[in-house]
C-alpha cells in the first residue's frame, strides 16, 4: 500500500505547482487593476495609484512575480494580503476551519440523508417508497442552494425564530451556538450532494442486488437485512465512497455560494472577496491550500477502498 | 413526563443566572461589506471610515449641519493664508495610554506624508512641514494656501496615531490599531466582525454608553433586514430602498434616512482614446441632448421607490457647495431632438453604457434605455462587475460609465479628480483649461462663499460641455432598533456613538 500512496504524494507536487501557475496566469487575465481597486477612493490621484503598483511589483513582469511569490511560499511565506495587511497563512487558517466544520456537517447530512435513500429505493424498487426517495432527490437536485437558502432563513430564523440568520461562532467559542449557526447552511449544501449521493447509491445497489452473490446469500438463508446491508451495500460502497471523496473535496471549495447567502466567513466567502478585490496574494494561498486538500482528500478515498474491499488491497 | 418536567426545571434553573445578569451593552452594527485595512494611513473604503469612527477621533469632525467642529483640536487659526495653527485639546490619551500632542499629530500627519502606499498623501500634499510650537500647538506650513485642508483634517488625515505603536507596527498597525477614539480595537476576524471595547480613559467618556461594538459585515441587503428582524443586529448603516417598508413593518425597528454627499451619474468619454471619437463623445449638443430625455424624477421612483434626490450637480443640496440655480432639466423630448437634428448626426445614435451589474443600477440603465430611445439615442447596456468597469473606464474602453461617489463634504473631493484634467477619475478624459484653472482657484479662495462663487462658474461652463450626467443623491438609510437612542444622523453617513445609548 506504501507504493502507491508514496507515488501519489510525488504527483502532489508538480500537481500543485502547475495549479499555482496556472491560477497566476489566470488573475493576471482578469481585467482591473488591483492598485486602483486598493487606492478606493483616493485613487483619483495617478500618483497614490503609481505608487502602490510600484510598491506591489505590479509593473515587473509576470514570470518575476511569479517567482517572487513561489520563492516566498517555498519558504513557508504565502505573503500579505494587500487589501487586509494581513499575513495569507492566517487569514487561511482562520477561515479554513470554518469551511472544514460546514463542509464536515454538509457531508454528515448528505451522507445520513443520501445513502439510506438510496438503499431504501433500490431495495423497495417500484413501490411509493422508491417515489418519494426519486422525488426528494430530484427536488435536492434542481433546488437552487442561494433559493433554499434565502427561504430557510426566512422561515426558520425570521418567522419562526429557532435558528441565527446568518453569521458564525467559533466551535470552541460556543459549541451549541456554533453548531445552531452552521446547520441551516450545512442542510442547504448537503441537500443537493445527498440527491446525488441517493441516485448513485440506488443505482449500485441495483446492480448488487442482482449479482450471483447477493442469490447464494439468500439461498443461504441469510435474513434480508443481512443480505442487503451486509453483502449489497457494502459492494456497492465502492463507486459511492469515490464519488463522495469527490464531493467532499466539492464541498470544501463549492461551500461559496452557501457561505455567501448565509455570511459564513470561510474560505469560499475569502476567495470571492479576493477575487472581487482583485488581492492576488490571498486567491494564490486559497487555491493553494485548496487544491492540496483536494489531493490529499483523493488519496484518502484510494485508501477507504481497501479497507471497503478487501480484494483492492495490495494492488 | 415527569422525566422532561425536571429536564426543563433545570434548564430555566441554569438560565435564571444569565436572566439576572446585568443587560448586555454591546451595540452590534451591520456594514454593507468588510472593510479593508484599519490603518488610517492606508484604507481606501467607505466602509472603513465607519470603523475609524468608533476607534479614532480625528483632529476635527463634522456636526449635522456639515459644520466643521472641534474633536482632538479645540480650534485653528491662520496666521496667514499659508500657516495654520492647532490648537490641542488637553489631556486627550491615546488607548494605550500615550498622550495625544502635538509630537503626535506630527508624527501620525508625516507618516501620512510618507508611508509607502500612503492614500493620504495626495489629500495633504500641500503641507510643507509641520512645526510643533508647544505641546498643545502645532503650526502646519503649506505650500500654497489650500482651503481644502481643514476639511480634509476632518476626515482621515485628521486621525491620530499613537506613535509609539505605529512605529513598532509599522504596515501592520492596521492589524491592531491604537489611536484616541471611544472605543479600542479588540479583535477582528476578517468578513466576520470587529470588535471594539469601551476605552475607559476616552477624553469623552461621559458620551459613551455601551462597553462593547461589533461590527459585522453583511453583504448581501436581504440578510441585513433579517437579522434587524432576528434582533442579531441594533442598527444596519443602510438599508437599501427597496427593503425600507420591511423595515417600517416591523414594531421593533425604524428607519432613519436623511440626505447624503454621495451621487450617482453618467461620465461620457470625451478624449480618453479611439472609443472617444464616437457622436456623443464628439458633440457637447448630443450629450446635452442625452440629458434631456432622463425623466430623473421618474427615474429614481421606478427603481429608488422615490426616495433619492434628482440632482445635477456633484455637491448635493446637503453641502454647503450647493448652488440653487444648478438643478435638473425636465423631461424635454422635443428639444433633445431639435439638438440632435441641430448636430446633423442620424439616429438612432448608439450609446454604449458601460454598469456595474449591481441590480439597482442595472434596473437603472434599463429605464434609461427606454426613456432614451422615443430622443433618438439607441442605448445598449454593458453590465461588468466593479473592478473590470473600472479597469475599462480607466483605460478609455468606454463611451459613457455608470458612476457612483460616496461624496465629501468639501466640494474639492467631490470634483477636483473627476473634472480636472490628468486625475483620475476623470474617466473620460475630460479637458477643458478654463475648468482646471477654477479648480485650482476654487482652492485658494479664503471662505466658503468665494469658492462657492467659483464653483458656480465652474458649474455654467461643465453644464454646457456636459462631460458627464449627474443623476442623483442617494439618501442614508439606516435601520434601527427603536430601543436605540440618540442616534445623529449627519449626510457623510458616518456612525457615530458618542451619545447613543439603548433605552433602559
Amino acid at each position: 500500500m506504501q507504493g502507491p500512496i508514496g507515488a501519489r504524494l510525488i504527483q502532489l507536487l508538480p500537481t500543485i505547482l502547475l495549479v499555482s501557475i496556472i491560477v497566476f496566469a489566470l488573475q493576471q487575465l482578469m481585467p482591473g487593476d488591483p492598485a486602483v481597486l486598493l487606492a478606493g477612493d483616493a485613487a483619483g490621484d495617478p500618483h497614490v495609484v503609481a505608487q502602490i503598483r510600484d510598491q506591489l511589483l505590479l509593473n515587473r513582469p509576470i514570470w518575476e512575480q511569479y517567482l517572487h511569490w513561489l520563492f516566498a511560499a517555498l519558504h513557508g511565506n504565502l505573503g500579505y494580503s494587500w487589501r487586509l495587511s494581513s499575513p495569507v497563512s492566517a487569514l487561511i487558517a482562520q477561515k479554513l476551519p470554518v469551511t472544514l466544520q460546514l463542509s464536515v456537517m454538509a457531508f454528515f447530512f448528505s451522507v445520513v440523508i443520501g445513502v439510506p435513500a438510496g438503499v431504501i429505493s433500490a431495495v423497495k424498487r417500484g413501490t411509493a417508497w422508491d417515489w418519494l426517495a426519486n422525488a426528494v432527490g430530484l427536488f435536492g437536485l434542481s433546488i437552487p442552494t442561494f433559493w433554499l437558502g434565502i427561504v430557510l432563513i426566512l422561515l426558520v430564523s425570521v418567522d419562526l425564530g429557532w435558528l441565527p440568520p446568518s453569521g458564525y461562532v467559533p466551535l470552541a467559542q460556543d459549541p451549541l451556538r456554533s453548531i445552531a449557526t452552521t446547520l441551516m447552511p450545512a442542510f442547504v449544501l448537503g441537500n443537493a450532494i445527498a440527491a446525488i449521493l441517493m441516485r448513485h447509491t440506488r443505482s449500485a445497489m441495483l446492480v448488487a442486488l442482482q449479482q450471483d452473490y447477493v442469490r447464494t446469500a439468500r439461498a443461504k438463508g441469510l435474513s434480508e437485512r443481512k443480505v442487503v446491508l451486509r453483502h449489497a451495500l457494502r459492494n456497492a460502497l465502492i463507486p459511492v465512497v469515490t464519488l463522495a471523496g469527490l464531493q467532499l473535496g466539492t464541498l470544501l471549495s463549492g461551500a461559496v455560494l452557501t457561505e455567501q447567502v448565509f455570511d459564513i466567513p470561510g474560505i469560499g466567502k475569502l476567495v470571492v472577496d479576493a477575487v472581487f478585490n482583485r488581492d492576488y496574494p490571498v486567491i494564490q494561498g486559497v487555491v493553494l491550500v485548496t487544491g492540496l486538500l483536494y489531493v490529499l482528500i483523493n488519496l484518502a478515498t484510494d485508501v477507504l477502498y481497501a479497507v471497503i474491499n478487501p480484494r483492492l488491497r495490495g494492488q | 413526563m415527569r422525566h422532561i418536567l425536571l429536564a426543563l426545571a433545570v434548564a430555566l434553573g441554569l438560565a435564571a443566572p444569565a436572566l439576572a445578569a446585568p443587560p448586555d451593552r454591546t451595540l452590534r452594527i451591520g456594514l454593507r461589506e468588510d472593510p479593508d485595512t484599519l490603518d488610517p494611513t492606508l484604507t481606501g473604503s467607505y466602509v472603513g471610515r465607519i470603523v475609524l469612527a468608533g476607534m479614532c477621533d480625528k483632529l476635527f469632525d463634522y456636526d449635522t449641519k456639515l459644520d466643521i467642529v472641534p474633536q482632538l483640536a479645540t480650534g485653528y487659526t491662520y496666521k496667514d493664508p499659508t500657516h495654520l495653527i492647532l490648537h490641542l485639546r488637553p489631556g486627550v490619551l491615546f488607548q494605550d495610554g500615550e498622550k495625544m500632542d502635538a509630537q503626535a499629530v506630527k508624527y501620525t500627519l508625516t507618516r501620512d506624508l510618507t508611508m509607502p502606499r500612503s492614500l493620504r498623501k495626495g489629500q495633504i500634499n500641500d503641507i510643507q512641514s509641520i512645526e510643533v510650537i508647544d505641546p498643545l500647538t502645532v503650526e502646519l506650513v503649506l505650500k500654497a494656501p489650500n482651503s481644502a485642508l481643514l476639511a480634509q483634517l476632518a476626515g482621515r488625515p485628521g486621525i491620530m496615531l499613537a506613535p509609539k505603536v505605529a512605529e513598532k507596527e509599522g504596515k501592520d498597525f492596521g492589524l491592531h490599531p491604537v489611536c484616541a477614539g471611544p472605543f479600542r480595537f479588540v479583535q477582528r476576524v476578517p468578513q466576520q466582525k470587529i470588535v471594539l471595547e469601551r476605552f475607559k480613559r476616552y477624553w469623552d467618556a461621559k458620551a459613551i454608553h455601551f462597553d462593547k461594538v461589533e461590527y459585522i459585515p453583511i453583504v448581501n441587503s436581504a440578510i441585513t433586514v433579517d437579522n434587524l428582524k432576528a434582533g442579531t443586529l441594533d442598527l444596519a448603516e443602510y438599508v437599501v430602498p427597496t427593503d425600507v417598508p420591511l423595515v417600517k413593518q416591523d414594531p421593533k425597528l425604524r428607519i432613519a434616512m436623511d440626505t447624503s454627499l454621495a451621487y450617482n451619474g453618467i461620465t461620457f468619454n470625451t478624449g480618453n482614446g479611439p472609443a472617444a471619437k464616437t457622436a456623443i463623445g464628439e458633440h457637447a449638443s448630443l450629450r446635452r441632448a442625452f440629458e434631456l430625455g432622463i425623466d430623473r424624477t421618474a427615474l429614481i421612483q421606478v427603481v429608488y421607490d422615490g426616495l433619492y434626490t434628482p440632482i445635477a450637480q456633484a455637491n448635493p443640496p446637503s453641502s454647503k457647495f450647493y448652488i440653487p440655480s444648478v438643478v435638473p432639466p425636465k423631461r424635454d423630448i422635443a428639444a433633445a431632438k431639435a439638438l440632435i437634428a441641430r448636430s446633423g448626426v442620424k439616429t438612432p445614435i448608439p450609446v454604449t453604457l458601460l454598469v456595474p451589474n449591481s441590480p439597482d443600477l442595472l434596473q437603472a440603465a434599463q429605464v434609461i434605455q427606454a426613456m432614451e430611445q422615443p430622443a433618438g439615442f439607441d442605448v445598449k447596456i454593458r453590465a461588468v462587475e466593479f473592478a473590470s468597469g473600472m479597469a475599462a473606464a480607466r483605460s478609455g474602453d468606454f463611451q459613457a460609465y455608470f458612476i457612483g461617489w460616496s461624496g465629501r463634504a468639501d466640494a474639492d473631493g467631490n470634483m477636483y479628480s473627476f473634472l480636472h484634467s490628468g486625475y483620475g477619475f476623470n474617466y473620460g478624459h475630460y479637458d477643458n483649461p478654463k475648468v482646471d484653472a477654477l479648480l485650482d482657484q476654487a482652492r485658494e479662495a479664503p471662505t466658503i462663499a468665494a469658492r462657492k462663487a467659483v464653483y458656480a462658474k465652474i458649474w455654467t461652463i461643465v453644464r454646457q460641455d456636459m462631460p458627464g450626467v449627474y443623476l442623483w443623491s442617494p439618501k442614508n438609510i439606516v435601520g434601527l432598533k427603536k430601543t436605540l437612542l440618540g442616534f445623529r444622523q449627519v449626510p457623510d453617513g458616518i456612525i457615530r456613538l458618542q451619545g447613543m445609548r439603548f433605552a433602559k
